[in-house]
């Protein structure tokens, strides 16, 4: 049942990795390709992480709290990351798509 | 010596007390008690990197922000999701401008770093009187609902956590 559980959180977070990844090749500008790392691979890496946290406190019975901070520290640079290069591209001025609203000249 | 000179920012050493014992992944006494001198000692020596003040107030509504914003990241993956598998054609990407009413630096930033995390929003540039935040939408289907959504859900709780001082 436990290893069932764990199963899952790790297929579900390849999943949402796989998705994020794919975005970066599908979406058609920049400033959306951005969406795909910062957002789809949150869940990824978070559902991993708790799979991870869930096996060594049960499994090896020592309280394994340390991908908490791996979680923490997902949360702080992706936006950040995301908000410089949407910054430098728009400084370089990187092509928009045409029927972006609110075009950036 | 007043408490502000012993301890001059308490909520980043209990922040750091916390990372300490997580990097560790160890609860005994011996590190919570080097994590505490750690704690205590590095933010007096790196006060000069901490200029502002930080007040924090209502610590339950920061809670529930942080849950609100938890739940939203699950929906916002989702959501994304949804978008690079279906259709890209039909998307109406675009860029919002959002007028800040929130003053402080480090509630600017949260909010930003919620944007960013959230529903179909990346946040791009803030202006430098750091009176309006630009947030490119992937998919747009109301901007002034967008606004008024990210306005309501996440600017007033973190001007009630973080208020001017």
């Amino acid at each position: 049942m436990f290893e069932i559980l764990l199963a899952l959180l790790i297929i579900i977070g390849a999943i949402f990795t796989l998705i994020g990844s794919f975005g970066l090749f599908k979406l058609p500008d920049f400033f959306m390709r951005l969406h795909g790392p910062t957002k789809a691979t949150t869940l990824g890496v978070g559902a991993i992480l708790i799979a991870s946290a869930l096996y060594f406190s049960f499994e090896k019975n020592t309280l394994s709290l340390h991908e908490l901070l791996i979680t923490l520290f997902l949360f702080i640079t992706a936006p950040v990351s995301a908000h410089l290069m949407a910054k430098a591209a728009m400084h370089i001025k990187v092509k928009q798509l045409k029927k972006t609203q609110n075009r950036i000249e | 010596m007043s408490i502000k000179k012993i301890l001059p920012h308490p909520i980043l050493s209990l922040f750091l007390w916390g990372i300490w014992l997580l990097l560790n992944n160890d609860f005994s006494a011996g590190h919570i008690v080097l994590g505490f001198i750690l704690a205590w000692i590095i933010p007096m020596f790196t006060s000069s990197f901490w200029p502002e003040k930080v007040c924090l107030k209502h610590p339950v509504t920061l809670l529930k922000f942080l849950g609100i914003v938890l739940w939203d990241i699950l929906v916002a993956n989702v959501t994304v999701a949804k978008l690079i598998l279906g259709k890209t054609d039909h998307l109406q990407p675009g860029f919002l401008t959002i007028d800040l009413d929130i003053k402080h630096p480090l509630g600017i930033s949260f909010l930003a770093n919620t944007i960013s995390l959230t529903p179909g929003t990346v946040s791009c540039d803030l202006s430098s009187d750091r009176k309006q935040l630009l947030v490119h939408a992937l998919h747009i289907e109301d901007a002034a609902e967008t606004i008024q959504e990210i306005k309501q859900r996440y600017e007033h709780p973190l001007m009630e956590v973080f208020p001017t001082c």
